[in-house]
């Protein structure tokens, strides 16, 4: 590999360096978009056959009957870019133009810090878990800029609710990440997966039980279910949903706009995943001792979250706002305090298994 | 001019006319939104300083929470600038005056000795593993460990305040407590009363 770039890279001198890394950037990204792409499809599939039945299975490539369903995501996807997009009358246009790309982007750029497997990550930094936090919680502006700038009651109510709900599972999200650093002495995210890589268990062979999430299961539960609430799936889709406000933030938005919207929606879907299965559930690692460490685990995990999202989906009636406020200021936050506390004594006493 | 100089003069034109903006928008969402451009850019002239944590963090707290809830409060408001605007020309003479003054200090300031910006010896470049968060946290909770906690104590105090203030129970409101409803057993909504068949 080395060898093969060097005549490329000495072709390029200076420019080597933003070219490369725009490279590696396509790498992640294009992927990424295909992930999400398929992500919709797999999600009508699975409540499709959670419900008894089929899901989309018409549209195919080439007319092969056996892949029924397979081109359903390129077909919306064509949709989509060929319709029109509408302009309320009275909005703020710049601010209504720029909402889909505040949401989107936030969702793209977190990737840079996560590693794929040992030392394949795009910007290896050090405080790469708080660049995590940073990034996230910008994505709400697309929502909350959507809803103001649609001059729209209903689009302005969803983006409210949805201020008021990513602040305060925000918090919660913040204190299980700071019991995950706590436990791993370190902000960056290839150590904390190495962290989870060595113990009593894994010395065993059996690396599954060092993971993070058996000592921090409070920690995993809460990080996950404020990971459902952030991105606004169900059941806690208050923001769009239909029934009380239509379609929220997005009431307003066509085409290709609306379009983005969605692609932020599902690529923070598998951020959290990802995020998950890298703070908790050992990233890249294998579960047993016998089987090589890969990529592919980091993969089969993510996909194992992205399944509880659509199954939790298909499973639960929508919260109600003042349940979910409820859950998120009275239930997850006291949890991960006291939770907090009991780590850092559990790290201080001499039965600490993170020496 | 090197490529780090190259980038600060790049942040440094976006935060100045993204405050600028903020001050002479004249709808105060856009002002807010150009407080978030340059709170954000001004996160990026400190990642220059090697201050990541810093920068990260403003980024995390003003950013990602307290713009978010300013934007919120600021969306809702029904502001007429018209009036507004009407005392511009009678406040213009206080205000120029209290801007000199303000600018006058900046420079008293910023200007003497200690501050200026060749005074300083230039730091020397930290080693590879070095870790900015790392160092601040030994910091904050070494050498400075009483004044941290003295202002997490005043911060503690404020929200308690803020809360205490704001707070007030409402005698009709229809709250509902979800752990009552969830505890809620059969016997406490039916009676079950055994009756003799009744007969024609």
């Amino acid at each position: 590999m080395e060898a093969l770039l060097q005549p490329v890279q000495d072709l390029l001198g200076v420019a080597w360096v933003p070219v490369w890394t725009l490279v590696k950037i396509f790498a992640i990204i294009l992927p990424l978009m295909g992930c999400v792409a398929y992500l919709t499809l797999a999600e009508r599939k699975i409540i499709g056959w959670m419900q008894v039945r089929n899901g989309p299975n018409r549209v195919t490539f080439f007319g092969i009957k056996a892949l029924g369903g397979l081109a359903q995501p390129i077909a919306d996807g064509l949709k989509l870019l060929f319709k029109e997009i509408v302009l309320p009358s009275a909005s703020s246009k710049t601010l209504f133009v720029l909402a889909p790309v505040l949401a989107l982007a936030p969702s793209l750029a977190a990737w840079a810090v996560i590693p794929f497997n040992d030392g394949l990550v795009l910007a290896d930094i050090n405080a790469g878990l708080l660049y995590i936090m940073a990034i996230t919680s910008m994505g709400v502006y697309g929502v909350i800029i959507a809803g103001w700038a649609s001059n729209s009651k209903y689009a302005f109510l969803g983006s409210l609710r949805s201020a008021a709900q990513i602040v305060a599972y925000e918090i919660a999200m913040g204190f299980a990440l700071v019991t995950v650093l706590m436990v791993s002495q370190s902000l960056n995210l290839s150590d904390i997966v190495r962290g989870q890589g060595h113990g009593l268990f894994a010395d065993m062979g059996l690396g599954v039980l060092s993971w993070n999430w058996l000592p921090l299961f409070p920690m995993f539960i809460v990080y996950f279910i404020a990971g459902v609430a952030e991105t606004n799936r169900s059941p806690f889709d208050v923001v769009e949903g239909e029934s009380e406000i239509v379609a929220g933030h997005m009431i307003e938005y066509s085409g290709m706009a609306f379009a983005l919207f969605f692609l932020a929606e599902y690529a923070n879907m598998i951020l959290i995943a990802t995020l998950t299965a890298i703070m908790f559930l050992g990233g890249w690692l294998s579960p047993v001792g016998f089987l090589p460490d890969g990529f592919h685990w980091l993969a089969a995990k993510s996909a194992f979250c992205l399944f509880f999202f659509l199954w939790l989906r298909a499973t639960f009636p929508r919260y109600r706002y003042d349940q979910i406020m409820r859950l998120g200021w009275k239930v997850f936050i006291p949890v991960t305090i006291v939770w907090l506390v009991f780590i850092g004594g559990w790290m201080m006493s001499p039965l600490s298994i993170w020496k | 001019m090197d490529f780090q100089t190259a980038v600060f003069y790049f942040l440094s034109t976006i935060l100045v006319v993204a405050s600028l903006r903020v001050i002479t928008a004249r709808n105060p969402v856009h002002a807010a939104l150009y407080l978030v451009l340059s709170f954000f850019t001004a996160g990026g002239v400190w990642m220059l300083l090697r201050a990541e944590f810093l920068a990260i963090a403003l980024v995390l707290v003003y950013v990602g929470a307290v713009m978010v809830l300013f934007l919120f409060v600021v969306m809702m408001l029904d502001i007429n600038i018209e009036r507004l605007r009407e005392g511009f020309w009678a406040n213009l003479v206080p205000g120029l005056i209290v801007a000199g003054l303000m600018l006058a200090e900046m420079f008293a300031v910023l200007g003497a000795k200690y501050f200026s910006a060749g005074a300083a010896p230039a730091p020397e470049a930290p080693a590879m593993d070095y870790s900015n968060t790392k160092e601040l946290g030994r910091l904050i909770y070494t050498e400075y460990v009483y004044p941290f906690e003295l202002a997490s104590v005043i911060l503690l105090v404020a929200i308690i305040a803020a809360i205490a203030l704001t707070m007030r129970k409402r005698k009709d409101t229809k709250f509902q407590e979800p752990a009552k409803q969830i505890a809620v057993r059969r016997e406490d909504r039916v009676r079950l009363v055994s009756m003799p068949a009744e007969k024609e």
